[in-house]
């Protein structure tokens, strides 16, 4: 399956190799770096590559990229899988994600990359797993290893390799038994420039922090489950009872877990919380441009819209923004193109506004297209789709937990074209 | 800062500069580390390598050996890590080899793991020293800690030294006996490695993979599908006999395990099935959701019916819940498996997860867009609903973008055009040109196959001509020649209008583009044509290849059509094409001068110019670039790459006839060998036959293969009884699954199998003895078994349980129908043999056209049911058949008297069998009877009411003769609600409007459990769902038996066994949705007793109390 792995930064330097069966040359990689070179932005390097006798499959992640090296049929995205777990898992022992961070723990990325794999097939890949059997790196234990010469790695078979719950740990104890579910939605939208919505999705995850003691079995009920059409779980949430009764259940990993995501596909009830009035131009003459954008809350459901943010990709000729800006701040990178503005918290009383002049190159025909105007937001406190957690129970387990349920409404993909 | 990234920083700083590596040194002392002293010595050793650095390496490794060399554990470690270090950035460490085996045999676990990597990397290369560590992993091999065994046999494994392969070889075969999963999980990785080492070992490696194909550990089954896949792919025979048990261990294997499975399993299912697509047959798609079902009604209209096998859809089913998984891998597996096996109407379930995913990361985008695209080639319907979430953004990568474009353009109809030209609309003014130019060829493909939006398209293009990006322009040229093409109609003006353009266009494409158009419609621009030709002759020698051939070909067009005007510039030209640079061009020039221009030696072809040069031309057709990519299985990396990668294996065609289905029966082990024959007593003469033909039967039986992977599954956990090294293990997996996997009740009940496992020879030898004594009359026989055997049925149906569960909505879920059906399932060679006497039990090919389970001939199904009924009497396997038993004479109720039907009477009772049609009916079996004197004729069943009543009606019996009378089976779904049923009963004449009204008893279906489970759940539903009244018995009713029989008789339940003498307990679950019913009744001193009943459904609980008060009053 992989037989081998690069990571590769963003300037194109190979600085980790780990080969899973005979070792291959590095100069695999010039084919690679061919298409790197051709698709511009690292973005649209294209995933699957042939060369003469092998298959390159990367991804690009916190820019680097992590290229595989197959030799012989295989799915892609078995190993696209495969590879962002990887990442994930640094992220998970590390902290993030960077070249830095795993140079710098090049021996417990190692160790990790040799668990995770077995001559090329996914051996253990369950964070919980692997943190027994590698541990990840703090402080106090490198100081304690030091002095008692110690080691990171484990000397025995964690339970949970052998078990059918595999990304629970056996004998886990915690002083505060809690559980914390945050149920964080995003909008996918399209808005057309009339201001109607041409497409919206809300892409839904439940992400859930248990630090519970022992083998509790918890169940968490829906006030609204119809709502979710379209699941994805964790392994650990029993499929028959959700199809049954609508209703979770599982033993949950210790610590940090993603439960489930949701799509809601459905545009009705997609309710879009902001209203954008722009109007870009670009004038023939004088080669300037006009540009005025307003927000306003549309269908907020009661609450405030804060983290609010615009961003806009400017067309090439674009040389400087002269604007004011009622609420917030604006920045304009002149090399990137990028007009970013701030604005914080949506006020229905008095609604943001920036306007102002384009400067634009002159001789250059003027762009063709308006830019579109990608939409950051928060809602704190509510799940747009109206999806409600009812209760959580906990059985097998004597203690009385501590639950908590935390709502967000972010913008995902939200896009305004002018 | 911790130490291991001090090292890291150690070596990435040996480059540097001396002074950087000071400042380290000084900020980690700041941080007061404990440094030991021999910081002091690498500091010595790295700030001298730094002052020479073209040996720098050299030296550096001169000091790792001599600290690996050292006594103590920290520095040997800290010299591995960078040795590591070494490794990971790619730079040669191989001259440390024989220092670094040394410490193979180390006791720290870290350094040991290290030196493992070492090992695996440099072994090839230094094959001899390598052998001097061979003896401490033979030792490790037999240590007590399965972690140590499993690393070392990975280690030894990955050794890539072809003198050890025999060492290999056994250690090997001795870890796919090893008591521990993970060891046996090892083996099976190592099976590959060694079979790549030395393919000579094939034959001896494929005994291994055999027997851990037949290992039921979940951690394993993934590992050695893999290895087969490697190393036997071919091997089909291997996967026979544990077809099923893969299928049914699917959702608990991790899930890489499930990639693997899936896609071994859809190329097993191509080869060993028949195809589920009917040729010709389109399927309503809204008949999908009929899921099962579906089939049973299409048999009986279809000449010749199709019937899956029930391997088939067990796959299916299994693979169902998956789609939900996280990981994207398996939803794609899914995916795949469902588009390549499940039938038509049944794809669409995938499209769902498949939108799902586009949410994921750009390249799992990629890929599942590009088999999106495939699909939606073949099935536009699939996608259609889903159209939006293909909408382009601008933060898209190009690739992402033109794949959805393709998509979008797949599924373009006519109703949904208008929308998507808009959204086109707005792509071609993207500031991506690359994505503008594949909009715009996107554009020409909707107008080539709609062809109401043509026109529209085609103006739409033409307004593009005037756009100020070229690009743009260009791909517009391109494809409205294209269009024009397959138009060939009156687009005078806008040829003209593109010659206007000439001038400025300057991409060669678009350029030979207009004169190809200018040369085969000359004659509709007759003026423009020739100045064309004139201003091209100037600028001849400029232009590009492609430019100048298309040049030389209006030339000659218009030298035929035009001559009087073009003759000098056509011969102009030509002479410039013969002196060109370009060998294509000459050939071109001189082949073209030939045919036109009339000399002696063109002879007879020259007269055919003109029928060559100016010959109607077939359009060109506007194709998706995924048209063929169908070739490859999807998912795969062949398709994603549309070529063949290396090791790609073709997926078979599915075959005209279904191999031999009895290759997948396992044989029966041990426990069972003795049940068999007290149910094979009833008809069989052998009970090895009676399994076989179980499973034959099946296939008739849609969906019922719950018997056979019921009877599966308890052979596998008395197996796991016998090989009682594992037991333990195994019983502790197996109730972490259920209770992983399964609904509420099942999860207790599976404590009982894991019991009842333990102690199943106990309670055999409790049986037989019971069996002996149960003999002399039906009725004591019956009520014994409803305690003795219960234990045993529990076993194999709370096993059962667990994959009942899995199935799909339409299917039985509960634990009670398994072992009915498997009544049912016996009952049916008899009937077989009976309506075709050459039919042998174990020929499945003659067999399949035999009856189905849907009544066909109506009088073959009669029999076939009243069978079942006395089968059902004699035939005890379970708690369920004691209720039927004990219930002794069925109640009859009166449907049509025949006065009132003119001479149709029909009377109708309830069989309490689960009900063949769907699930959720409960089966209703009706007697015909003709008192007239005349023949009946057509009777069947006319309009229902309530409208939204599901009843699976009867055939229609053609003809009934005076006198005569017939039983004919029907399915009512009555929802759980004793709401009566209304239909007409009509005859060729007349109607009669009738009704059925359900006691509330027979919307139950008995439910197996034992009374921890019955406890359990009965603590579930308390409150609300509590009813409960005390009662007075009817003296008569004191013994337990008289209990059953009453209770029974009002109740279609089932006893659960009570260890208590004044407790009787029951339980059961509505018919429609489930619910769990359980009836409780504690007796007390005098004749009193309380009744108490456990429901949801409340309004159910008190009519049934009601019932069941009168019955136990009643003597």
């Amino acid at each position: 399956m992989i037989h081998s792995l690069f990571l590769i930064n963003h300037l194109g330097d190979i600085f980790l190799e780990k080969h899973w069966k005979s070792v291959i040359s590095r100069s695999v990689c010039d084919y690679f770096f061919e298409a790197r070179e051709k698709a511009v932005d690292p973005e649209n390097v294209p995933p699957v590559l042939q060369t003469p006798h092998h298959y390159l499959i990367s991804i690009y992640r916190g820019k680097l990229f992590f290229l595989s090296v197959i030799q012989t049929e295989v799915p892609p995205l078995f190993v696209i899988e495969f590879l962002h777990r990887v990442a994930d898992t640094f992220q998970d022992y590390f902290g993030e994600c960077s070249e830095s961070v795993i140079t710098d723990n090049l021996v417990i990325v190692y160790e990790l990359l040799e668990e995770m794999l077995d001559n090329g097939f996914p051996l253990a890949t369950e964070s919980n797993v692997l943190k027994e059997m590698i541990r990840p790196p703090n402080i106090l234990r490198s100081v304690v290893n030091t002095l008692t010469g110690g080691s990171n790695v484990g000397e025995t078979l964690p339970q949970g390799q052998l078990s059918n719950i595999p990304w629970r740990r056996a004998g886990v104890k915690y002083a505060n038994n809690e559980a914390y579910f945050d149920v964080t939605e995003e909008i996918d939208a399209i808005v057309d420039k009339s201001g109607t919505t041409v497409s919206a999705e809300i892409q839904g995850v439940i992400e859930a922090c248990v630090k519970l003691s022992g083998m509790p079995d918890l169940t968490m009920s829906f006030m609204n489950p119809r709502l979710l059409d379209d699941v994805s779980f964790h392994p650990c949430v029993r499929f028959r009872r959700w199809e049954s009764e609508r209703v979770l259940s599982f033993i949950p990993p210790d610590g940090n877990f993603t439960l489930m995501t949701y799509h809601i596909s459905s545009q009705n009830l997609v309710a879009i919380p902001v209203y954008v009035k722009q109007s870009i131009n670009f004038f023939e003459a004088g080669s300037c441009g006009r540009l005025d954008i307003t927000i306003g809350p549309k269908q907020t459901m009661g609450k405030t819209v804060e983290d609010l943010k615009v961003t806009i990709h400017m067309p090439k000729a674009v040389l400087n923004a002269n604007l004011t800006a009622t609420q917030g701040n604006y920045t304009y990178d002149c090399t990137t193109k990028m007009l970013v503005w701030d604005i914080g918290k949506l006020n229905p009383q008095k609604l943001p506004n920036l306007r102002g002049s384009l400067s634009m190159q002159t001789g250059v025909p003027n762009p063709e297209e308006n830019p579109s105007l990608n939409i950051d937001l928060k809602i704190q406190q509510l799940a747009i789709s109206g999806l409600k957690v009812s209760r959580l129970d906990m059985y097998g387990e004597k203690y009385k937990p501590f639950k908590g349920v935390k709502y967000v409404t972010k913008a995902g993909k939200f896009q305004v074209r002018t | 800062m911790d130490c291991s990234s001090m090292d890291a920083g150690f070596s990435s700083l040996r480059s540097e500069a001396a002074g950087a590596m000071r400042t380290v040194l000084v900020s980690a002392e700041n941080l007061q580390l404990t440094l030991k002293p021999e910081l002091s010595q690498e500091e010595q050793s790295l700030t001298h390598t730094n002052s020479s650095p073209k040996d720098s390496h050299k030296a550096g490794n001169e000091d790792l050996k001599e600290m690996l060399e050292s006594s103590k554990e920290s520095l040997k470690l800290e010299a591995m890590k960078r040795i590591v270090g070494l490794i990971a950035k790619g730079k040669s460490a191989s001259e440390l080899f024989p220092a670094v085996v040394k410490n193979v045999a180390s006791k720290n676990i870290e350094l040991k793991k290290l030196v493992y990597v070492y090992l695996v990397r440099y072994a090839e290369e230094q094959q001899d020293l390598a052998l001097l560590s061979i003896s401490t992993f033979q030792r490790a091999l037999k240590d007590p800690n399965q972690f140590i065994r499993a690393s070392a046999l990975r280690v030894l494994s990955s050794i890539r030294v072809p003198i050890i392969v025999p060492i290999m070889m056994l250690a090997i075969k001795e870890a796919a006996a090893d008591l521990s999963p993970y060891v046996r999980k090892t083996s099976a990785h190592a099976i590959q490695k060694l079979y790549s080492l030395d393919p000579d070992q094939k034959e001896q490696l494929i005994e291994v993979i055999e027997k851990l194909l037949k290992d039921k550990s979940t951690l394993v089954a993934g590992s050695v599908v893999m290895a087969f896949e490697e190393v036997c792919p071919d091997r089909i025979d291997l996967i026979h006999k544990n077809y099923r048990k893969l299928c049914n261990l699917l959702v608990d294997v991790e899930e890489w395990g499930q990639v693997v499975i899936i896609s071994m399993l859809t190329r097993y299912a191509r080869t060993q099935f028949t195809s589920p697509w009917m040729e010709g047959a389109e399927f309503d798609e809204n008949k999908a959701f009929y899921d099962s079902d579906s089939e049973e009604k299409k048999d009986q209209t279809e000449a010749k019916p199709y019937v899956m096998d029930p391997d088939h859809r067990l796959l299916l089913r299994n693979t169902k819940p998956l789609l939900q998984s996280r990981n994207t891998a398996v939803v794609m597996a899914v995916a795949q498996l469902y588009w390549h096996l499940a039938p038509k109407h049944e794809v669409s379930i995938v499209t769902k997860s498949l939108v799902r995913l586009l949410r994921s990361h750009r390249e799992v985008q990629y890929i599942v867009l590009q088999n999106i695209a495939t699909m939606s080639i073949q099935r536009k319907g699939m996608f259609e609903p889903f159209i939006k979430s293909f909408y382009v953004r601008s933060t898209d990568a190009t690739h992402i973008k033109t794949l959805k474009l393709e998509i979008l353009t797949n599924l373009a109809n006519e109703a949904n055009i208008s929308t998507i030209l808009r959204e086109f609309q707005t792509y071609v003014k993207s500031q991506d040109k690359a994505f503008a130019a594949a909009t715009i060829q996107a554009i020409g493909r909707c107008a080539t196959n709609i062809s109401e939006v043509t026109d529209t398209c085609l103006n739409g293009l033409v307004l593009l001509l005037s756009n100020r990006d070229e690009a743009v322009v260009a791909e517009s040229i391109v494809v409205i020649k294209k269009l024009l093409q397959t138009q060939p109609t009156q687009h005078g003006d806008i040829i003209k209008h593109m010659a206007k353009l000439f001038d400025n266009v300057t991409v060669p494409m678009a350029r030979a583009s207009i004169l190809w158009l200018m040369g085969e419609y000359c004659e509709k621009v007759p003026k423009i044509a020739p100045d064309v030709l004139r201003k091209m002759a100037k600028t001849f020698t400029a232009e590009e290849d492609i430019v100048k051939l298309q040049t030389v070909n209006l030339a000659a067009k218009l030298y035929l059509t035009n001559s009087k005007q073009t003759k000098l510039l056509t011969q102009y030209i030509l002479n410039l094409g013969k002196y060109d640079q370009n060998y294509d061009i000459r050939d071109r020039t001189r082949f073209i001068r030939q045919l036109i221009v009339p000399n002696e030696k063109s002879g007879a072809l020259s007269k055919y110019a003109r029928r060559m040069l100016l010959a109607p031309k077939p359009a060109p057709v506007l194709e998706s670039a995924f048209k063929d990519r169908d070739r490859y299985q999807l998912g795969t990396l062949s398709h994603s790459l549309n070529l063949k990668a290396t090791g790609y294996q073709e997926l078979p065609d599915w075959p005209a006839v279904a191999p031999d289905q009895s290759v997948r029966n396992v044989e029966i082990v041990e426990p069972l060998r003795e049940w068999a024959p007290i149910v094979g007593k009833t008809k069989q003469p052998k009970s090895d036959d009676k399994f076989y033909s179980d499973d034959e039967d099946e296939k008739e039986e849609e969906g019922s293969d719950s018997s056979g992977s019921g009877s599966e599954d308890s052979s596998s956990s008395s197996s796991s009884e016998e090989s009682g090294s594992e037991s333990e293990e195994e019983s502790s997996e197996d109730s972490e699954k259920t209770s992983s996997d399964s609904g509420k009740s099942s999860s207790g009940s599976e404590k009982s199998s894991s019991e009842s496992e333990s102690d199943q020879k106990k309670k055999k030898k409790t049986k037989k003895a019971q069996q002996k004594k149960s003999k002399p009359t039906a009725d004591s026989d019956s009520d014994e078994n409803g305690n003795g055997p219960v234990g045993q049925a529990s076993s194999s149906s709370s096993e059962s349980s667990s994959d009942s569960e899995s199935d799909s909505e339409s299917d039985s879920e509960s634990d009670s129908p398994a072992p009915k059906k498997k009544t049912e399932v016996k009952a049916k060679p008899k009937v077989a043999v009976n309506s075709k006497k050459e039919v042998s039990l174990l020929d499945l090919d003659d067999f399949s056209p035999a009856p189905t389970n849907a009544p066909k001939p109506s009088v073959l199904s009669q029999s076939l049911l009243s069978d079942l009924e006395g089968l059902s009497l004699s035939n005890i396997s379970s708690a369920v058949q004691v209720t039927t038993s004990s219930f002794g004479p069925l109640k009859t109720y009166e449907l049509l008297h025949h006065m009132t039907g003119k001479g149709l009477s029909a009377k109708y009772h309830f069989p309490r069998q689960p009900c063949l049609y769907q699930p959720s009916m409960v089966a209703v079996q009706v007697i015909l009877t003709n008192s007239s004197d005349h023949a009946l004729e057509e009777i069947h069943i006319g309009d229902q009411s309530p409208a939204s009543l599901n009843i699976h009606c009867f055939n229609t019996i053609e003809r009934l003769e005076p006198g005569a009378s017939v039983t004919v089976s029907m399915g009512i779904d009555f929802s759980d609600s004793t709401q009566a049923a209304n239909f007409q009963l009509c005859t060729k004449e007349d109607q009669f409007s009738v009704s059925i009204q359900p006691a509330v008893g027979e919307l139950l279906m008995p439910s197996t459990m034992t009374e921890q489970d019955f406890c359990k759940e009965q603590g579930k539903l308390q409150g609300m769902n509590e009813t409960s009244a005390t009662i007075t018995m009817a003296t008569a009713n004191a013994s337990r038996q008289a209990i059953n029989k009453q209770v029974l008789s009002v109740a279609n339940v089932g006893e659960v066994p009570s260890s208590q003498n004044n407790f009787s307990r029951f339980g059961g679950r509505t018919v429609s949705s489930r619910a769990l019913v359980l009836v409780s009744l504690e007796l007390s001193e005098s004749s009193g007793a309380l009744l108490t009943i456990n429901t949801e459904k409340s309004v159910m609980a008190s009519m049934l109390l009601r019932d069941l008060k009168q019955a136990l009053a009643q003597a």
